[in-house]
């Protein structure tokens, strides 16, 4: 099959889909590639290396007629309609946020896959888009306020005088505003973030910046589960915006990047605040594609305040840093063809079971797929990897008849025992019982590194038999006395060396930053 | 306040902290402060029961006492100190012998000490001492056979009796029968019979299990010597007994079943001493050559990666290869080369055996995954390093159904760009399974001692 590679035309796009680095890969997963001439040159790929890479160096018309469309941004109506019957077009596509693209898409006899559209689960972080042009916009809008802004960003004592660092205010700690904070934070300002997310703490914390916190109600407290941030209560943002009110006089950049998906950008910087805060400040507001985060941010232009605060509104910061922000789409397209290209043969199979594929098919072969069912799968590391997993065990779970029947067994069986056991029985089984629970739920979250230190640990404590030997040695009987002893003398080498060496193995497991 | 409730309110303390201890263990963070708990609880409960004890002081009881403390506890601080890590199943293996064979001899002193109990109580002792001594015999002779397959002094194949299964299940039943018996006419003989049963069905049990399950055995016989100190408790009327041997059991088999899941073995096949193993099915596949590469040449590969994954096994723990691996660790990260560690759950000969070891070798442990973190971006990396790791790594348990270690997890290496296999030999593995990973195109063997290649590899650097 032939992918094609157009060149991108809209207004100020300089990315490109393809580069002549991805082209190798595609042409090893079994495809033609043709690139139309001109579609790297913004992006400082010349035709002359797409060509010495393999691909057909063609005009429009061919491009367009292939079986397998690789683009950056959505189609227009003429481009929709130069695609031949049955081919699949890979591109960003918004569907929640343009429905009557989709209903022109789903006019045709095709099949889209949206690139902005993939579930937020691992094994599909290699296809996400947003991920990674997040990661450059994050990046360039540091380097835009710091363009605007009339100071240095690290602080400095010279014999000229004392130069304060910057502060930096990113609002949002998603991928972008976790580059944001990286950027910023090793040019030397000092750097503080929020987020809603409680989870983001530790990420923002972990790329060495501030964490501000507002006080949450309980749920609130709660991890988001489809990884994405959710709308939040009026409550809450309430505090949250006294909080950007104290932030806004004292701090020198913002840089906004509170998206929620399919919806338009949460008003957060109002002009009161904007108005309040130093002459020569910067706000750089990175949801101003979607209606923007601060009040006054217009889209694609740098508007000044009355105060001379500066809100910069570009809406293409991936694409001012065009030659990586291809290389990173074009990747994330070939490992999109990997997922779709089973065989290795090139020809297109698409596999509307596996959740990542059905999560991007926005229409198939003229039949509208939007919107997927939906993924619920959070950003935390371990349930990923669960879902990613499919699940092998072949024994369907127990009825629930059945179950409360095997419960209702058990408690009988308990309930009888107990309650016939004579003497002190009665009371050691009980006790038998709850310890037995206790042991089970003690353990249940245990780190796989630390399964040996816990067994030698847990092998040091069942050493407690000790305590049994040493009232046997007690007795009046020399034969119970020696094999008392003998008991007490195993046990306490079990005791003693069972605890050293936990603690021998505990001293040993450092944390990187520790070194 | 007696001396009596004393001691008992200080059970209960040494119980909370032996709680806490477990739960610290769950941590990092906590760790330490888990094995704090732990040791204070034991003090505490040693402490009261001497004080008991010195209510009704009897000369040679308490010399016995100390001095049987001291030696062991020398012999045991003796041995934590000069053990190696590699060692470490080793010990945790003969450690749990020692609380078997205690609770066989509380068992004994139970029957032969004179009891005041008559009448059903006294069947119920009886009962007590008889289930006590089976626990506790089965615990000491399956973890010496543990022992010495981990230690290499007997092989690790599986004993095949004929009827192996039957055997077990007559063990159990000829238990209960000399249980009730002795119930009806208390004996020396029953008692000494029932040992010897239960010693030989320990010895069955572990000795009929592979080695490739012996991480699940020594997790599982750690949660026998719980279940014999909880039957010495009842023997003893002793409470600290029966909630710190419960504790322990529910817990090391909740390991162990965490480990079978892994494995994707069944807990109970595992546990009834390799209950269900099919004879795997033949195998005379040819794959062709293993291609060879040298030293020299993967310090090069390894100078152009940009990520690199280390797929550790028992071999680099038999090699004793984990400096040299960290030193290659710390260098490849100087020079920006993203460096991980992709631990299979069941890699070496315990579980967390591989994190033991390059803990000792001082890798940081946020760049030590685990299997399911890391099997998604074996497609981004640049070179696989399988370091003395065969079952863990094969691909036929997820492309040949017929294979014994089919629908095993396993880390998914051979969608890597290169994959280097360190290895002595071309033979197999633990599970005995030929590796159709060796022979694919992306796959070069470094033949040798693990520790002497890595060595090669730094100077070649």
């Amino acid at each position: 099959m032939r992918i094609g590679v157009p060149r991108e035309t809209s207004p100020g796009e300089t990315r490109v889909a393809a580069t002549p680095a991805s082209v190798e890969k595609l042409l090893g997963l079994g495809y033609e590639v043709a690139v139309e001439a001109g579609a790297g040159a913004e992006a400082a790929f010349p035709d002359a290396a797409y060509a010495a890479a393999g691909a057909s160096v063609v005009d429009a018309g061919v491009v367009w007629g292939s079986d397998v469309v690789l683009k950056i941004n959505a189609p227009d109506d003429a481009e929709i309609a130069a695609l031949r019957d049955g081919a699949l077009l890979a591109s960003l596509v918004s569907p929640a946020l343009k429905p009557e693209l989709v209903a022109k898409l789903a006019a045709r006899r095709i099949t889209v896959l949206a690139m902005d559209a993939v579930p937020r689960i691992s094994r599909a972080q290699a296809l996400d888009v947003l991920s990674s042009m997040a990661n450059i916009g994050g990046y360039r809008a540091v380097i835009e306020a710091a363009h605007e802004f009339g100071s240095l960003f690290t602080g400095q004592v010279t014999a000229a005088g004392k130069v304060p660092p910057a502060k930096v205010l990113v609002i949002g700690a998603g991928v972008a505003g976790l580059a944001a904070i990286g950027t910023a934070n090793s040019l030397g300002a000092m750097v503080r973030a929020f987020d809603a997310r409680v989870e983001a703490g530790e990420q923002v914390e972990s790329m060495g910046a501030q964490f501000l916190q507002v006080e949450r109600t309980e749920a609130e407290q709660q991890a988001s589960a489809d990884g994405y941030a959710k709308e939040t209560s009026d409550d809450f943002n309430a505090r949250a915006g006294a909080l950007y009110g104290a932030q806004a006089k004292e701090v020198d950049i913002i840089i906004t990047t509170a998206l929620i998906p399919g919806r338009p950008a949460p008003l957060l910087i109002t002009a009161d605040m904007v108005a309040s805060m130093k002459p020569g400040s910067v706000i750089v507001d990175m949801a101003a594609a979607n209606g923007g985060n601060c009040e006054l941010s217009r889209a694609g232009e740098v508007v000044t305040s009355d105060n001379g605060v500066k809100i910069v509104g570009y809406t293409d910061l991936p694409g001012r840093l065009p030659t990586q922000a291809s290389n990173l789409f074009a990747q994330n397209l070939v490992n999109l063809l990997k997922l779709l290209t089973p065989g290795k043969d090139g020809e297109v199979v698409l596999d509307l079971d596996d959740v990542v594929q059905r999560g991007m098919t926005v229409v198939r072969d003229g039949e509208l797929m939007w919107p997927p069912p939906p993924v619920q799968v959070s950003a935390a590391p371990a349930a990923p990897a669960a879902a990613a997993r499919p699940v092998k065990e072949p024994k369907a779970p127990p009825s629930p008849s059945r179950r409360w029947a095997g419960l209702g067994l058990a408690a009988l069986v308990l309930f009888l025992s107990t309650a016939f056991a004579p003497g002190q029985l009665g009371e050691h089984l009980t006790v038998l019982t709850l310890s037995v629970v206790i042991g089970f739920y003690v353990i249940g979250n245990v780190s796989h590194a630390l399964h040996t230190p816990l067994m030698s640990v847990t092998n040091a404590i069942s050493g407690v038999i000790l305590v049994g030997a040493m009232l046997q040695i007690g007795s009046s009987q020399l034969v119970v006395q020696l094999l008392a002893a003998v008991a007490v003398l195993l046990v306490s080498i079990n005791v003693v060396g069972g605890f050293a060496v936990t603690r021998r193995m505990l001293s040993m497991f450092s944390r990187g930053q520790e070194r | 306040m007696s001396t009596q409730s004393a001691t008992f309110a200080a059970y209960l303390v040494a119980a909370i902290a032996f709680i806490l201890s477990l739960a610290g263990l769950s941590k990092h963070e906590t760790s330490r402060r888990g094995v704090t708990y732990g040791i204070v609880g034991m003090a505490v409960a040693v402490v009261a029961t001497l004080a008991l004890l010195l209510e009704h002081p009897s000369g040679l009881g308490l010399t016995l006492l100390v001095v049987a403390v001291l030696v062991g506890g020398a012999i045991g601080l003796w041995r934590a100190r000069v053990v190696e890590m590699t060692g470490m199943p080793e010990l945790i293996a003969l450690l749990h012998s020692f609380v078997g064979l205690a609770a066989v001899l509380v068992g004994w002193n139970g029957y032969l000490e004179d009891t005041p109990l008559t009448g059903s109580l006294l069947g119920v002792h009886h009962a007590e001492v008889f289930i006590g001594v089976f626990i506790g015999a089965v615990t000491f002779t399956g973890s010496i056979v543990a022992f010495l397959k981990l230690s290499a002094r007997i092989s690790s194949a599986p004993l095949m009796l004929p009827g192996k299964n039957l055997l077990n299940v007559g063990a159990l039943v000829g238990f209960v029968a000399l249980t009730v018996w002795f119930v009806l006419t208390p004996s020396l003989g029953l008692l000494i019979a029932v040992t010897v049963l239960a010693l030989a069905l320990g010895w069955h049990l572990v000795a009929s299990i592979g080695g490739g399950d012996m991480p699940v055995v020594v997790s599982m016989l750690n949660s026998y010597s719980g279940w014999a100190a909880a039957a010495s408790g009842f023997l003893l009327d002793n409470n600290l007994l029966i909630v710190t041997g419960a504790l322990v059991g529910s817990s090391g088999a909740y390991l162990s079943f965490i480990m079978c899941q892994a494995m994707n073995r069944s807990f109970l096949s595992v546990i009834a001493g390799g209950f269900g193993i099919e004879a795997p099915t033949g195998s005379d596949t040819d794959y062709g050559d293993p291609r060879e590469t040298t030293a020299v040449d993967v310090a090069e590969l390894l100078r152009d990666a940009t990520s690199v994954v280390i797929t550790p096994g028992y071999g680099m723990a038999v090699a004793q290869a984990q400096y040299p691996v960290a030193d290659l660790t710390a260098k490849l990260r100087e020079r920006g080369v993203q460096v991980r560690f992709g631990i299979h759950p069941v890699a070496g000969r315990l579980p967390g055996h591989m994190n033991v070891l390059l803990a000792e070798a001082k890798v940081p442990y946020d760049i030590v995954l685990e299997m399911d973190e890391v099997n998604d971006d074996f497609a981004t990396t640049d070179v696989v390093l399988v370091i003395g790791a065969n079952d863990t790594v094969n691909p036929s348990a997820e492309e040949d159904p017929g294979s014994p270690i089919a629908g095993m997890p396993v880390l998914e290496v051979w969608h890597a760009k290169n994959v280097i296999v360190f290895k002595r030999s071309m033979a197999s593995g633990y599970a005995g399974v030929q590796n159709p990973l060796f022979f694919r195109d992306n796959t070069a063997m470094l033949f040798g001692d693990a520790k002497d290649r890595v060595e090669d590899i730094l100077r070649a650097l």
